[in-house]
C-alpha cells in the first residue's frame, strides 16, 4: 500500500469521496440512459403514429370518410379510395385463419398429446422454422410454383364442383388464373400457422395435468379430453395466439403482393385477382407522382397500422390474461 | 340390452378419436409437407444458379450473365447498420424493465406497446422512415435502410434481453451488491454476463428477422443497378434484388432471384439454428 503512505488521511478520505462520487454518477447515467432507452420503444411507436397522421393528412383533407368507402383508385384523375384494398386485405386474412387454425390446432393437439416424446422437439422446431423463412421466399414461391400449381389442379377443381352449387357459386366464377386472392389466403395460411402452432401448444402444454388425468380417469378417450378439458382451460391462449396470426396476415406484405394480382376491384369471386392494403403500398409507392397519390397511400399505411394495432393489442392481452392464470 | 347399447356408443366414440387422430397426423403433415416443398423448390432452383460468378460480379442488365455481388454488399452493410444502431438501444431498454423497474408502469406499458411493435407490418415501419428521413433528406439512401432495419431490430432485441435478464438469479445480484459493487457495475459485469447466450441469441434472431424484410427497403435504400459504397445513397439489397429480378420476365433475372432466394434462406436458416443451439434447452421466446 504505497500509495496510502504517502498520502495523509485527509486526502485519503479525500480520494475515496471521490471515487464514490465517480461510482454514484456512473450508476445515475447508466441508470437514466435504460430509462431514456425503454422511453424510446414509446417514442417509436408514437412516431409511427404521428408521422402516419401527418402524411396522410392532404388525403382524408381532399376525400373525407369517402376514401374509406370509394372504390375508386385512379392515379390519372388523382381520385383514390380504400375499400377494394380494405376488402382484398380482410378477405386474404380470413381464407389464411380458415385454413391455418385448424390445421394449427390438430397440429398442438398431436404435439401434446399423441406425438412421442423424442419427436415433439424436432417436428416443434421444424414448425418454428417455417415461421424463419423471410416472406419473400414464400412471395417467389408462391408465383413460380404455387400459382401454376392451383391453377392447373385445386382451382378448376372448384369451379367445376362448388361454382356450380346454388348460393355460394360466385365465390368460385371465372377463370382460373393462378394469382389471386384464394392464392394470397393460401399462402398467408402457411405463413401463420407457426405463430398459431406455437402459441397453441405452449398454452395446451400449460394445462395442469391433474385436470387431464382426472378426465382420463372418468374414462375419456384422448380427443375427448383435447375437446372438453384442454381446448377450454386454454381457450384464452389460443384466441390470443389466433389474434397475433391475424395480425401477422392482415400486415403482411411481400408475399402477398407476388400472387395477389394487384387490381383494385372488388370481386365475388375468390379466384379472382384484387389487392391488398400493403401490396398496394408495396408496388405503388416508389412510382407514386403527386403529393395526393404519395398522400393517399400513407393514409392506406396509416389504417393498416391501426387495424392491426387492435387486432395485435387484443392478442396481448388476451396472452396476458393467460399467462397471469398460469402464473 | 343396456349393455349393449352402452358398447355401441363406447365404439362411437373411439370411432370419433380415432378420426380426430388421423386429422391431427394429416395436419402435422401437411405442416412438415409445405416445409419440405419449400425448402426444396429453393435448392432446386436456386442450387442450379449457384457458381462463383454470383459472388464476384455485379448484378447484369437483363439478356448478360452476372452476379449478385453488389446487393450481397448491400445487405451485410444494412444489417450491420441496423444491428450498429438497434442492439445498443435494445439491450438498454431491456435492462431497464428487467433490473430498475420490473414492476413499474412504465415496464408493463413498454413491454405492451413492445410486443405490438414486434409484431407490427414492416411495411409501416419503411412508410415513417420514407417521412421522417428520406422525405426530409430530399433522397433515397443506406442511412435510411439501415435504420429502417433497426426500427426492427429493437423490439427482439428488448424482448430477448428482458427474459433473458429475468432468468438471472436475485442471489447473483445480492451478492454483488454486498460486496459494494454500484448497480450499474453489477448489471454490466454480472448480470450481463450471466445471460450473455441469450442476450447473442436475442440479436441473432434479429439478424435472421432482418436479413429477408424487403417491405420497409422499397421506398428507403430503394435499389441500386451498379457498386456503391456511400451510404447515402441508394444502395442494392438482396431482398428488394429478388423483388425486382423475380417480377421481370427476363429468364436469366429470375434465376438469380431464386439464388438469391437460396442464399438468404440458407443464412436465416444457419442464424436460427445456431441461436437455438446456444440457448439452454427450454426457455426459448
Amino acid at each position: 500500500m504505497a500509495l496510502s503512505d504517502q498520502m495523509s488521511v485527509p486526502a485519503q478520505a479525500l480520494a475515496r469521496t471521490r471515487a464514490l462520487d465517480r461510482l454514484r454518477l456512473g450508476d445515475n447515467v447508466f441508470r437514466h440512459l435504460t430509462r431514456t432507452a425503454a422511453i424510446g420503444v414509446l417514442l417509436l411507436l408514437s412516431g409511427v403514429i404521428i408521422s402516419l397522421i401527418d402524411g396522410s393528412i392532404p388525403a382524408f383533407r381532399t376525400f373525407g370518410f369517402g376514401f374509406l368507402t370509394s372504390e375508386r383508385w385512379n392515379p390519372v384523375t388523382d381520385n383514390f379510395g380504400a375499400l377494394p384494398a380494405i376488402y382484398g386485405t380482410i378477405v386474404t386474412s380470413f381464407i389464411a385463419m380458415l385454413i391455418a387454425v385448424p390445421i394449427g390446432l390438430m397440429i398442438a393437439f398431436f404435439l401434446t398429446e399423441l406425438c412421442p416424446p423424442w419427436l415433439r422437439r424436432p417436428i416443434g422446431i421444424a414448425i418454428e422454422l417455417l415461421a424463419g423463412i423471410p416472406s419473400i421466399i414464400y412471395g417467389i414461391w408462391g408465383l413460380f410454383i404455387f400459382a401454376p400449381f392451383l391453377q392447373a389442379t385445386l382451382e378448376p377443381f372448384l369451379i367445376n364442383t362448388l361454382g356450380n352449387v346454388p348460393g355460394i357459386a360466385p365465390l368460385f366464377a371465372g377463370p382460373p388464373y393462378g394469382i389471386g386472392m384464394l392464392t394470397s389466403g393460401l399462402i398467408l395460411a402457411i405463413m401463420v400457422l407457426p405463430f398459431v402452432t406455437s402459441i397453441t401448444r405452449d398454452v395446451f402444454e400449460a394445462v395442469p395435468g391433474v385436470l387431464k388425468e382426472a378426465a382420463y380417469g372418468l374414462g375419456c378417450t384422448t380427443w375427448e379430453v383435447v375437446r372438453n378439458v384442454t381446448l377450454p382451460y386454454a381457450r384464452v391462449g389460443v384466441i390470443g395466439g389466433v389474434m397475433l396470426g391475424l395480425g401477422r396476415a392482415l400486415g403482411e406484405t411481400m408475399a402477398v403482393t407476388f400472387v395477389i394480382g394487384n387490381a383494385h376491384r372488388i370481386s365475388a369471386s375468390i379466384l379472382a385477382p384484387g389487392t391488398t392494403i400493403s401490396a398496394t403500398i408495396a408496388n405503388e409507392f416508389t412510382e407514386a407522382v403527386g403529393d395526393l397519390y404519395t398522400s393517399s397511400l400513407i393514409a392506406l399505411g396509416l389504417l393498416l397500422f391501426v387495424i392491426t394495432f387492435i387486432v395485435l393489442a387484443i392478442a396481448r392481452y388476451m396472452l396476458m390474461r393467460i399467462e397471469r392464470r398460469i402464473g | 340390452m343396456p349393455e349393449k347399447i352402452s358398447i355401441s356408443r363406447y365404439s362411437g366414440r373411439r370411432r370419433k378419436n380415432v378420426v380426430a387422430t388421423v386429422l391431427a397426423l394429416v395436419a402435422t403433415a401437411i405442416g412438415m409437407g409445405w416445409l419440405v416443398l419449400i425448402l426444396g423448390a429453393l435448392l432446386w432452383k436456386g442450387f442450379s444458379g449457384l457458381s462463383v460468378a454470383v459472388f464476384t460480379e455485379m448484378t447484369p442488365p437483363p439478356g448478360s450473365a452476372g452476379g449478385l455481388l453488389n446487393p450481397i454488399f448491400g445487405s451485410l452493410v444494412l444489417t450491420i447498420l441496423a444491428v450498429a444502431i438497434g442492439t445498443p438501444i435494445g439491450i438498454l431498454a431491456g435492462t431497464y424493465m428487467a433490473e430498475y423497474g420490473r414492476y413499474d408502469r412504465l415496464s408493463t406499458v413498454v413491454r405492451f406497446i413492445n410486443d405490438i411493435l414486434l409484431s407490427a407490418p414492416s411495411i409501416v415501419v419503411g412508410l415513417f422512415i420514407y417521412e421522417v428521413m428520406v422525405a426530409p433528406m430530399g433522397h433515397f439512401s443506406g442511412w435510411a435502410g439501415g435504420v429502417a432495419l433497426a426500427v426492427l431490430v429493437i423490439p427482439v432485441v428488448v424482448r430477448t434481453t428482458e427474459d433473458m435478464l429475468t432468468l438471472v438469479p436475485n442471489a447473483l445480484r445480492e451478492a454483488a451488491t454486498s460486496i459494494g459493487l454500484p448497480r450499474s457495475l453489477s448489471i454490466t459485469r454480472i448480470c450481463y454476463r450471466a445471460a450473455r447466450a441469450g442476450m447473442v441469441t436475442g440479436v441473432l434472431l434479429a439478424v435472421a428477422r432482418i436479413s429477408g424484410e424487403t417491405a420497409p427497403l422499397l421506398f428507403t435504400s430503394l435499389n441500386n443497378q451498379f457498386w456503391s459504397t456511400d451510404l447515402n445513397a441508394p444502395i442494392s439489397s438482396l431482398p428488394v434484388v429478388i423483388f425486382q429480378f423475380a417480377l421481370s420476365p427476363y429468364k436469366d433475372w429470375q434465376s438469380l432471384a431464386w439464388t438469391g432466394a437460396l442464399i438468404i434462406t440458407l443464412a436465416v436458416l444457419a442464424l436460427s439454428i445456431t441461436a437455438r443451439a446456444l440457448v439452454p434447452s427450454g426457455k426459448q421466446s
